[in-house]
């Protein structure tokens, strides 16, 4: 509707129509731009997310029987199941377990091959090529390599007069072999992060140290590790995150045992839901464990907001 | 970090003109590194080896590398031809390559409104989808799982490709990656008339290439390894991806180790090859945006 501007208010009443009109085609492009993620996005996200909350106070099971609200029921059972309590404990066991190595031994690899040594290509495809593997292959490797009769590592142990060592079925050797095949599997997204931190280092910082005297291992602890804090703390973050979900590699190397010595949180929400069939209760431990993550996540933002002084 | 630095620092030589390059602790340096990757390929070189032998010398206490049954590729040939891995491959490769080719062009998109588009309901769609973030997928399996019998989704490639087809981290590392675009480059085409749609096809996507590659390198690798959620939703053995299917074949084939150690190593190939053309994509990938998966 075309109006006579004739007079300053007027002007702006026009302009200001102007860009409502704008703002509200902004809308519709930018709703016609992210509808596709956003549908996706509701659909396998939020609503099993708000489903799985609602089955969390239900009995429901395969049947559908007992499908009422049963109220905190299920949370109270998790809270006071043992064997809910058991696979916490070992998944925090086995997230202190491999984020230690994973951080430590990821970050000598890349000081090692950031020596400037020949052979640079291989030394990085080497430490990351089995990040690149699945699970499943993964897994094959390696419990043919804990084989207890004919397994590569008993073999040599043999050959060194070494007892050879039940590596899966021993309830306090197996969550060991785990963080093991989880070390060798991740450890290059680590080292590939701690290799280009590394590079990141301006070379006059060396220089200057060089000049003022100082040594390699002076160099190391006074220059590289306090300018690689950012990364380690990234590093940090995103190891402890991925280390509590951990299912694949223990499922299907102990499927938990021996004696349950090995069950991760994650492989009791599965079979409470998928062999038990008890979807509340499943869900139930889903959320507890999310009440988890959520704090784990809290406490390292706090932490490494404070560390880098803001 | 840009990626130029990265890429020339990937090169970088750490020993100075002036420095010996064959000094002592360099040369301990060299023999401990090698050692470590020796160790590292170890098991690769164990399940080759193994692949590669009768089933009865692959089942035997022998550390030799001079079986009595000789070499072959006799386990490559019935994994291939009697068992089920062909199709399994193919399922994976259909539903990894939908899974991309979803996430990609969906993220891009919101990516970009995110970026550029100033409309009502942004601020509430992006704080939801930074809060999703945290959300690990593990713990939707059992309302995901009735969703999709709901749906009639279970046993179908649509089951196991939607509820992968969509990623909160690569919407933000997109969008992040839009802002540094000039706007400039964008108005002077809207002046033209160019549409959005038209701004986004020819302006903005062609100067997002590379990242783009990263992007789906991640989500295709992620897609081609993923186990719980395919394990889940697919009984069916004609419609299993190659990791599920494969943990199948480890209990099947029961002590045949080199039949086990073939169809291990034919399905790691395809992402070693993957690695080898997109090597610096990937290392790029990783070292500027920290993402990666698993």
């Amino acid at each position: 509707m075309p109006t006579a501007i004739d007079s300053p208010a007027a002007a702006t009443a026009v302009v200001a129509e102007g860009k409502l009109r704008a703002r509200r085609s902004e809308t519709l492009t930018g709703w016609a731009f992210a509808a596709p993620f956003a549908v996706l996005f509701v659909l396998f996200l939020v609503v099993p997310a708000i489903y799985g909350l609602y089955l969390s106070f239900t009995g429901e099971t395969l049947t559908g029987a007992n499908s009422d609200l049963v109220g905190f029921a299920n949370y109270t059972e998790a809270l006071t199941d043992p064997d809910m309590w058991r696979s916490l404990g070992n998944t925090l066991w086995f997230t202190f377990l491999s984020t230690v190595p994973l951080v430590v031994l990821s970050l000598a690899f890349a000081l090692l091959v950031n020596l400037g040594l020949p052979g640079r290509w291989l030394w990085r495809l080497s430490f990351f090529l089995p990040y690149l593997l699945a699970s499943t292959v993964v897994v094959l490797f390696w419990s043919w390599m804990y084989n207890p009769k004919i397994g590569l590592i008993n073999g040599v142990l043999a050959e060194l007069g070494i007892a050879p060592v039940a590596w899966l079925q021993d309830p306090k050797v197996a969550m060991f072999s785990v963080v093991i095949t989880t070390l060798w599997w991740t450890i290059g997204f680590n080292f590939l992060l701690y290799l280009a931190a590394l590079q990141n280092i301006p070379e006059q910082q060396f220089e200057a140290a060089a000049i003022d005297g100082a040594g390699k291992w002076r160099q190391l602890f006074a220059i590289v590790i306090p300018q690689l804090a950012p990364t380690t703390a990234l590093i940090l973050t995103l190891q402890v995150l991925a280390s509590l979900k951990v299912f694949d590699q223990i499922y299907m190397l102990t499927n938990g045992g021996p004696a349950g010595s090995t069950r991760s949180i994650v492989q009791y929400i599965y079979e409470s839901g998928f062999t038990g069939y008890r979807f509340g209760f499943s869900s139930a431990i889903s959320y507890l464990f999310f009440a988890i993550i959520v704090l784990v996540s809290l406490a390292q933002y706090r932490l490494l907001n404070r560390r880098s002084g803001r | 970090m840009s990626t130029h630095t990265l890429s020339r620092g990937l090169n970088r030589k750490a020993y100075k003109p002036g420095e010996n390059p064959w000094s002592v602790s360099r040369m301990i340096a060299l023999l401990i590194l090698a050692f470590l990757a020796a160790t590292w390929l170890v098991p690769f070189g164990w399940a080759v080896l193994t692949s590669l032998k009768s089933e009865a010398d692959a089942g035997a206490t022998n550390l030799s590398l001079s079986p009595p049954d000789g070499f072959s590729f006799d386990a490559y040939r019935k994994v291939l031809t009697a068992g089920e891995i062909p199709a399994w491959a193919w399922n994976s490769l259909i539903t990894s390559v939908a899974i991309t080719v979803i996430t990609v062009a969906t993220s891009a998109l919101a990516g970009y409104a995110f970026s550029r588009l100033d409309f009502r309901g942004r601020r509430w769609l992006y704080a939801a989808i930074i809060a999703a973030i945290i959300i690990p997928p593990q713990l939707l399996i059992v309302p995901l799982f009735r969703q999709m019998l709901a749906f009639d989704l279970v046993d179908t490639y649509w089951g196991i490709i939607l509820p992968q087809a969509f990623a909160p981290a690569m919407v933000l590392i997109l969008k992040r990656f839009f802002d540094q675009i000039p706007r400039e480059l964008e108005e002077a085409a809207r002046v033209d008339g160019a549409n959005r749609l038209r701004v986004f096809w020819s302006i903005v996507l062609p100067l997002s290439r590379p990242i783009l590659a990263a992007v789906a390198i991640f989500v295709f690798i992620g897609a081609w390894n993923n186990f719980l959620w395919p394990f889940i939703v697919t009984t069916d053995a004609g419609l299993m991806t190659l990791p599920v299917g494969l943990q199948t074949v480890k209990s099947a084939y029961g002590l045949q180790y080199a039949q086990n150690m073939a169809s291990a190593i034919l399905a790691a190939l395809p992402l070693v090859v993957v690695f080898l053309f997109f090597q610096r994509q990937i290392i790029k990938g990783i070292a500027t945006t920290g993402f990666g998966g698993q």
